[in-house]
Protein backbone atom coordinates (compact mmCIF):
# COMPACT_ATOMS: atom_id res chain seq x y z
CA UNK A 1 0.00 0.00 0.00
CA UNK A 2 1.30 3.43 -0.83
CA UNK A 3 2.18 5.62 2.10
CA UNK A 4 0.72 8.69 0.48
CA UNK A 5 -1.37 10.37 3.12
CA UNK A 6 -4.70 12.10 2.75
CA UNK A 7 -4.52 15.88 3.03
CA UNK A 8 -4.68 17.50 6.44
CA UNK A 9 -7.77 19.39 7.57
CA UNK A 10 -8.18 21.86 10.41
CA UNK A 11 -11.19 21.28 12.58
CA UNK A 12 -13.23 23.99 14.28
CA UNK A 13 -16.00 23.11 16.71
CA UNK A 14 -18.69 25.29 18.23
CA UNK A 15 -19.16 23.93 21.73
CA UNK A 16 -22.43 25.68 22.51
CA UNK A 17 -24.83 27.89 20.64
CA UNK A 18 -23.70 31.46 21.13
CA UNK A 19 -20.01 30.60 21.38
CA UNK A 20 -17.60 30.94 18.48
CA UNK A 21 -16.10 28.00 16.60
CA UNK A 22 -12.75 27.18 18.14
CA UNK A 23 -9.84 25.32 16.69
CA UNK A 24 -9.87 21.77 18.06
CA UNK A 25 -7.07 20.18 16.09
CA UNK A 26 -6.34 18.62 12.74
CA UNK A 27 -6.80 15.29 11.00
CA UNK A 28 -6.43 13.48 7.70
CA UNK A 29 -9.28 13.02 5.24
CA UNK A 30 -9.71 12.48 1.52
CA UNK A 31 -12.28 15.25 1.11
CA UNK A 32 -14.44 17.69 3.08
CA UNK A 33 -17.25 15.23 3.68
CA UNK A 34 -14.89 12.66 5.13
CA UNK A 35 -13.21 15.39 7.17
CA UNK A 36 -16.57 16.18 8.78
CA UNK A 37 -17.21 12.53 9.59
CA UNK A 38 -13.73 12.02 10.94
CA UNK A 39 -14.05 15.17 13.02
CA UNK A 40 -17.28 13.84 14.46
CA UNK A 41 -15.48 10.66 15.50
CA UNK A 42 -12.21 12.16 16.65
CA UNK A 43 -13.36 15.34 18.39
CA UNK A 44 -17.06 15.31 19.25
CA UNK A 45 -17.81 11.84 20.55
CA UNK A 46 -18.10 13.10 24.12
CA UNK A 47 -20.80 15.60 23.34
CA UNK A 48 -18.40 18.48 22.78
CA UNK A 49 -20.13 20.37 20.06
CA UNK A 50 -23.16 21.59 18.18
CA UNK A 51 -21.46 22.52 14.92
CA UNK A 52 -18.29 21.62 13.04
CA UNK A 53 -16.30 23.52 10.44
CA UNK A 54 -13.53 21.90 8.44
CA UNK A 55 -11.00 23.63 6.23
CA UNK A 56 -8.15 22.09 4.34
CA UNK A 57 -4.94 23.22 6.01
CA UNK A 58 -3.33 24.31 2.74
CA UNK A 59 -5.98 27.02 2.45
CA UNK A 60 -4.79 28.74 5.59
CA UNK A 61 -2.27 31.51 5.17
CA UNK A 62 -0.10 31.74 8.26
CA UNK A 63 2.22 34.47 9.39
CA UNK A 64 5.91 33.74 9.18
CA UNK A 65 7.59 33.44 12.62
CA UNK A 66 10.61 35.26 11.14
CA UNK A 67 8.41 38.34 10.83
CA UNK A 68 7.32 38.28 14.45
CA UNK A 69 9.50 41.27 15.16
CA UNK A 70 7.76 43.65 12.83
CA UNK A 71 4.33 42.14 13.36
CA UNK A 72 4.11 42.02 17.12
CA UNK A 73 6.94 43.75 18.91
CA UNK A 74 5.95 47.35 18.18
CA UNK A 75 2.95 46.82 20.46
CA UNK A 76 5.08 45.94 23.46
CA UNK A 77 6.09 49.46 24.46
CA UNK A 78 2.65 50.91 23.90
CA UNK A 79 1.12 49.98 27.23
CA UNK A 80 -1.56 52.61 26.78
CA UNK A 81 -3.16 50.29 24.23
CA UNK A 82 -4.02 47.91 27.04
CA UNK A 83 -6.91 48.70 29.36
CA UNK A 84 -4.67 48.28 32.42
CA UNK A 85 -5.22 51.73 33.94
CA UNK A 86 -8.76 51.15 35.11
CA UNK A 87 -9.81 49.87 38.51
CA UNK A 88 -12.01 46.91 37.79
CA UNK A 89 -14.73 45.93 40.24
CA UNK A 90 -14.30 42.36 41.53
CA UNK A 91 -17.60 41.38 39.97
CA UNK A 92 -16.21 41.84 36.49
CA UNK A 93 -14.52 38.66 35.49
CA UNK A 94 -12.83 37.56 32.28
CA UNK A 95 -11.18 40.87 31.43
CA UNK B 1 -39.51 -16.63 33.16
CA UNK B 2 -40.79 -15.40 29.84
CA UNK B 3 -38.60 -17.70 27.79
CA UNK B 4 -39.54 -16.33 24.37
CA UNK B 5 -39.00 -12.72 25.35
CA UNK B 6 -35.66 -13.59 26.94
CA UNK B 7 -34.48 -15.43 23.85
CA UNK B 8 -35.80 -12.68 21.64
CA UNK B 9 -33.77 -10.04 23.47
CA UNK B 10 -30.63 -12.18 23.26
CA UNK B 11 -31.20 -12.67 19.56
CA UNK B 12 -31.11 -8.91 19.02
CA UNK B 13 -28.29 -8.20 21.46
CA UNK B 14 -25.95 -10.95 20.27
CA UNK B 15 -25.72 -9.36 16.82
CA UNK B 16 -24.49 -6.14 18.40
CA UNK B 17 -22.22 -7.96 20.84
CA UNK B 18 -20.41 -10.01 18.22
CA UNK B 19 -20.19 -7.20 15.68
CA UNK B 20 -19.01 -4.89 18.46
CA UNK B 21 -16.25 -7.34 19.33
CA UNK B 22 -15.24 -7.57 15.66
CA UNK B 23 -15.04 -3.80 15.30
CA UNK B 24 -13.19 -3.59 18.60
CA UNK B 25 -10.49 -5.85 17.16
CA UNK B 26 -9.50 -2.91 14.96
CA UNK B 27 -8.57 -0.78 17.97
CA UNK B 28 -5.01 0.25 17.18
CA UNK B 29 -5.10 -1.65 13.87
CA UNK B 30 -7.32 0.52 11.67
CA UNK B 31 -5.96 1.64 8.30
CA UNK B 32 -5.60 5.23 9.51
CA UNK B 33 -5.92 6.92 12.87
CA UNK B 34 -9.25 8.43 11.86
CA UNK B 35 -10.86 5.23 10.58
CA UNK B 36 -9.44 3.37 13.56
CA UNK B 37 -11.29 5.71 15.91
CA UNK B 38 -14.43 5.52 13.79
CA UNK B 39 -14.49 1.71 13.91
CA UNK B 40 -13.79 1.69 17.63
CA UNK B 41 -16.58 4.21 18.21
CA UNK B 42 -18.98 1.96 16.37
CA UNK B 43 -17.80 -0.89 18.54
CA UNK B 44 -18.45 1.12 21.70
CA UNK B 45 -21.89 2.17 20.47
CA UNK B 46 -22.79 -1.46 19.84
CA UNK B 47 -21.49 -2.69 23.19
CA UNK B 48 -23.44 0.10 24.91
CA UNK B 49 -26.59 -1.14 23.18
CA UNK B 50 -25.82 -4.68 24.30
CA UNK B 51 -25.72 -3.53 27.92
CA UNK B 52 -29.22 -2.07 27.66
CA UNK B 53 -30.55 -5.31 26.19
CA UNK B 54 -28.77 -7.59 28.65
CA UNK B 55 -29.81 -5.51 31.66
CA UNK B 56 -33.36 -6.00 30.52
CA UNK B 57 -32.78 -9.71 29.88
CA UNK B 58 -31.44 -10.10 33.43
CA UNK B 59 -34.66 -8.62 34.77
CA UNK B 60 -36.75 -11.00 32.67
CA UNK B 61 -34.66 -13.95 33.82
CA UNK B 62 -35.24 -12.94 37.44
CA UNK B 63 -32.51 -15.19 38.88
CA UNK B 64 -28.96 -14.43 39.97
CA UNK B 65 -27.40 -14.22 36.51
CA UNK B 66 -25.79 -10.89 35.59
CA UNK B 67 -25.32 -9.09 32.29
CA UNK B 68 -21.67 -10.16 32.37
CA UNK B 69 -22.68 -13.81 32.70
CA UNK B 70 -24.85 -13.50 29.62
CA UNK B 71 -22.16 -11.75 27.62
CA UNK B 72 -19.12 -13.71 28.74
CA UNK B 73 -20.04 -17.14 30.00
CA UNK B 74 -22.31 -18.76 27.46
CA UNK B 75 -21.11 -21.54 25.18
CA UNK B 76 -20.81 -21.05 21.45
CA UNK B 77 -24.07 -22.80 20.64
CA UNK B 78 -25.96 -20.46 22.97
CA UNK B 79 -25.08 -17.35 20.97
CA UNK B 80 -27.90 -16.39 18.64
CA UNK B 81 -26.19 -13.87 16.36
CA UNK B 82 -26.45 -14.10 12.59
CA UNK B 83 -23.48 -15.56 10.73
CA UNK B 84 -22.82 -12.24 8.98
CA UNK B 85 -21.57 -10.39 12.06
CA UNK B 86 -19.07 -13.05 13.10
CA UNK B 87 -17.20 -13.01 9.79
CA UNK B 88 -13.57 -11.91 10.27
CA UNK B 89 -11.84 -8.63 9.39
CA UNK B 90 -9.92 -10.05 6.43
CA UNK B 91 -9.19 -6.52 5.24
CA UNK B 92 -10.80 -3.10 5.49
CA UNK B 93 -13.15 -3.84 2.58
CA UNK B 94 -14.51 -6.87 4.46
CA UNK B 95 -14.95 -4.81 7.59
CA UNK B 96 -16.86 -2.15 5.68
CA UNK B 97 -18.85 -4.63 3.59
CA UNK B 98 -19.95 -6.57 6.67
CA UNK B 99 -20.82 -3.37 8.51
CA UNK B 100 -22.81 -2.03 5.58
CA UNK B 101 -24.78 -5.23 4.99
CA UNK B 102 -25.64 -5.31 8.68
CA UNK B 103 -26.29 -1.58 9.19
CA UNK B 104 -28.95 -1.38 6.48
CA UNK B 105 -30.78 -4.23 8.21
CA UNK B 106 -30.13 -2.87 11.71
CA UNK B 107 -31.53 0.54 10.91
CA UNK B 108 -34.73 -0.85 9.37
CA UNK B 109 -35.07 -3.28 12.27
CA UNK B 110 -34.76 -0.59 14.95
CA UNK B 111 -37.24 1.65 13.16
CA UNK B 112 -39.78 -1.16 13.56
CA UNK B 113 -38.72 -2.10 17.08
CA UNK B 114 -39.53 1.45 18.15
CA UNK B 115 -43.17 0.51 17.60
CA UNK B 116 -42.95 -2.48 19.92
CA UNK B 117 -45.64 -2.92 22.54
CA UNK B 118 -42.86 -3.66 24.99
CA UNK B 119 -41.96 -0.21 26.28
CA UNK B 120 -38.42 -1.12 27.33
CA UNK B 121 -37.55 -2.53 23.91
CA UNK B 122 -39.14 0.43 22.19
CA UNK B 123 -37.14 2.84 24.39
CA UNK B 124 -33.88 0.99 23.70
CA UNK B 125 -34.62 1.07 19.96
CA UNK B 126 -35.34 4.75 20.17
CA UNK B 127 -31.98 5.38 21.80
CA UNK B 128 -29.99 3.10 19.49
CA UNK B 129 -31.39 4.30 16.21
CA UNK B 130 -29.47 7.58 16.26
CA UNK B 131 -26.20 5.73 16.65
CA UNK B 132 -27.08 3.21 14.00
CA UNK B 133 -28.11 5.91 11.52
CA UNK B 134 -24.58 7.19 11.82
CA UNK B 135 -23.10 3.70 11.41
CA UNK B 136 -25.11 3.26 8.24
CA UNK B 137 -23.96 6.58 6.89
CA UNK B 138 -20.35 5.75 7.68
CA UNK B 139 -20.39 2.28 6.14
CA UNK B 140 -22.38 3.20 3.05
CA UNK B 141 -20.11 6.19 2.41
CA UNK B 142 -17.14 3.88 2.56
CA UNK B 143 -18.73 1.33 0.23
CA UNK B 144 -19.13 4.14 -2.28
CA UNK B 145 -15.60 5.40 -1.75
CA UNK B 146 -14.08 1.95 -2.18
CA UNK B 147 -16.35 0.95 -5.06
CA UNK B 148 -15.85 4.18 -6.93
CA UNK B 149 -12.22 4.55 -5.85
CA UNK B 150 -9.16 2.87 -7.37
CA UNK B 151 -9.26 -0.38 -9.32
CA UNK B 152 -7.70 -2.10 -6.32
CA UNK B 153 -10.23 -0.77 -3.81
CA UNK B 154 -13.05 -1.66 -6.16
CA UNK B 155 -11.82 -5.21 -6.58
CA UNK B 156 -11.53 -5.65 -2.81
CA UNK B 157 -14.94 -4.31 -1.86
CA UNK B 158 -16.56 -6.29 -4.69
CA UNK B 159 -14.91 -9.45 -3.41
CA UNK B 160 -16.07 -8.70 0.12
CA UNK B 161 -19.67 -8.06 -0.94
CA UNK B 162 -19.66 -11.22 -3.09
CA UNK B 163 -18.34 -13.33 -0.22
CA UNK B 164 -20.63 -11.84 2.44
CA UNK B 165 -23.74 -11.91 0.28
CA UNK B 166 -24.46 -15.50 1.23
CA UNK B 167 -25.04 -14.41 4.84
CA UNK B 168 -27.64 -11.75 4.09
CA UNK B 169 -30.72 -13.93 3.74
CA UNK B 170 -30.43 -15.18 7.29
CA UNK B 171 -31.22 -11.71 8.58
CA UNK B 172 -34.82 -12.35 7.56
CA UNK B 173 -35.25 -15.79 9.06
CA UNK B 174 -37.52 -16.16 12.05
CA UNK B 175 -36.78 -18.19 15.13
CA UNK B 176 -39.41 -19.65 17.43
CA UNK B 177 -38.96 -16.67 19.76
CA UNK B 178 -39.28 -14.24 16.84
CA UNK B 179 -42.59 -15.71 15.77
CA UNK B 180 -43.97 -15.71 19.30
CA UNK B 181 -42.95 -12.10 19.85
CA UNK B 182 -44.41 -10.95 16.55
CA UNK B 183 -47.73 -12.49 17.60
CA UNK B 184 -47.65 -10.40 20.78
CA UNK B 185 -46.73 -7.22 18.84
CA UNK B 186 -43.51 -7.10 20.82
CA UNK B 187 -41.17 -8.30 18.10
CA UNK B 188 -40.41 -7.16 14.59
CA UNK B 189 -41.57 -9.27 11.67
CA UNK B 190 -38.22 -9.42 9.90
CA UNK B 191 -39.66 -11.15 6.83
CA UNK B 192 -41.33 -7.83 6.00
CA UNK B 193 -38.02 -5.99 5.98
CA UNK B 194 -36.48 -8.11 3.26
CA UNK B 195 -37.73 -6.38 0.15
CA UNK B 196 -36.76 -2.88 1.25
CA UNK B 197 -33.42 -4.18 2.47
CA UNK B 198 -32.37 -5.62 -0.86
CA UNK B 199 -33.63 -2.56 -2.65
CA UNK B 200 -31.61 -0.20 -0.48
CA UNK B 201 -28.50 -2.40 -0.70
CA UNK B 202 -28.76 -2.79 -4.46
CA UNK B 203 -29.31 0.93 -5.01
CA UNK B 204 -26.23 1.73 -3.01
CA UNK B 205 -24.10 -0.92 -4.70
CA UNK B 206 -25.10 0.53 -8.05
CA UNK B 207 -24.21 4.00 -6.88
CA UNK B 208 -20.86 2.58 -5.81
CA UNK B 209 -20.47 1.18 -9.36
CA UNK B 210 -20.40 -2.36 -7.96
CA UNK B 211 -22.04 -5.50 -9.28
CA UNK B 212 -24.91 -7.00 -7.36
CA UNK B 213 -24.06 -10.62 -6.57
CA UNK B 214 -26.40 -13.04 -8.29
CA UNK B 215 -25.75 -16.01 -6.05
CA UNK B 216 -28.99 -17.60 -4.87
CA UNK B 217 -27.48 -19.90 -2.29
CA UNK B 218 -27.56 -18.63 1.26
CA UNK B 219 -25.99 -19.72 4.53
CA UNK B 220 -28.04 -19.99 7.66
CA UNK B 221 -27.82 -21.30 11.20
CA UNK B 222 -26.44 -18.54 13.40
CA UNK B 223 -29.81 -17.64 14.87
CA UNK B 224 -30.20 -21.26 15.96
CA UNK B 225 -26.69 -21.41 17.41
CA UNK B 226 -25.04 -23.20 14.48
CA UNK B 227 -22.10 -20.95 13.77
CA UNK B 228 -19.22 -20.69 11.33
CA UNK B 229 -15.75 -21.70 12.47
CA UNK B 230 -14.92 -18.06 13.19
CA UNK B 231 -17.14 -17.58 16.23
CA UNK B 232 -15.18 -19.90 18.49
CA UNK B 233 -11.99 -17.89 18.02
CA UNK B 234 -13.85 -14.65 18.61
CA UNK B 235 -15.38 -15.98 21.82
CA UNK B 236 -11.98 -17.13 23.02
CA UNK B 237 -10.84 -13.52 22.90
CA UNK B 238 -14.08 -12.14 24.28
CA UNK B 239 -14.35 -14.58 27.17
CA UNK B 240 -10.71 -15.09 28.06
CA UNK B 241 -10.58 -12.70 31.00
CA UNK B 242 -13.77 -13.87 32.69
CA UNK B 243 -12.91 -17.52 32.25
CA UNK B 244 -9.33 -17.19 33.45
CA UNK B 245 -10.12 -14.86 36.34
CA UNK B 246 -13.76 -15.59 37.23
CA UNK B 247 -15.71 -12.61 38.56
CA UNK B 248 -12.83 -10.29 37.90
CA UNK B 249 -13.77 -6.63 37.88
CA UNK B 250 -11.89 -3.46 37.06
Amino acid sequence: MSKKNWPIWEIFVRSKNGLEHRHFGSLHAADAEMALENARDVYTRRNEGVSIWVIESKNITASNPDNNGELFEPAQDKVYRHPTFYDLPDEVKHM
Amino acid sequence: MKENLYNYILGIADNSLILGQRMGELCGHGPSLETDIACTNISLDLLGQVRSYFQYAVKIAGDDRTEDDIAMLRKERDYKNVLLVEQPNLNFAYTIGRQFLFDVYHLAFLAELQKSKDLTLSAIANKCIKEVSYHERFSSDWVKRLGDGTSESKEKIQEAINDLWTYTDELFHQTKADKAMVLESVGVDVTKLKEDYYKRVKDLLEEATLKIPDSKWFQKGGKEGIHSEHLGYLLTDLQYMQRTYPNMEW
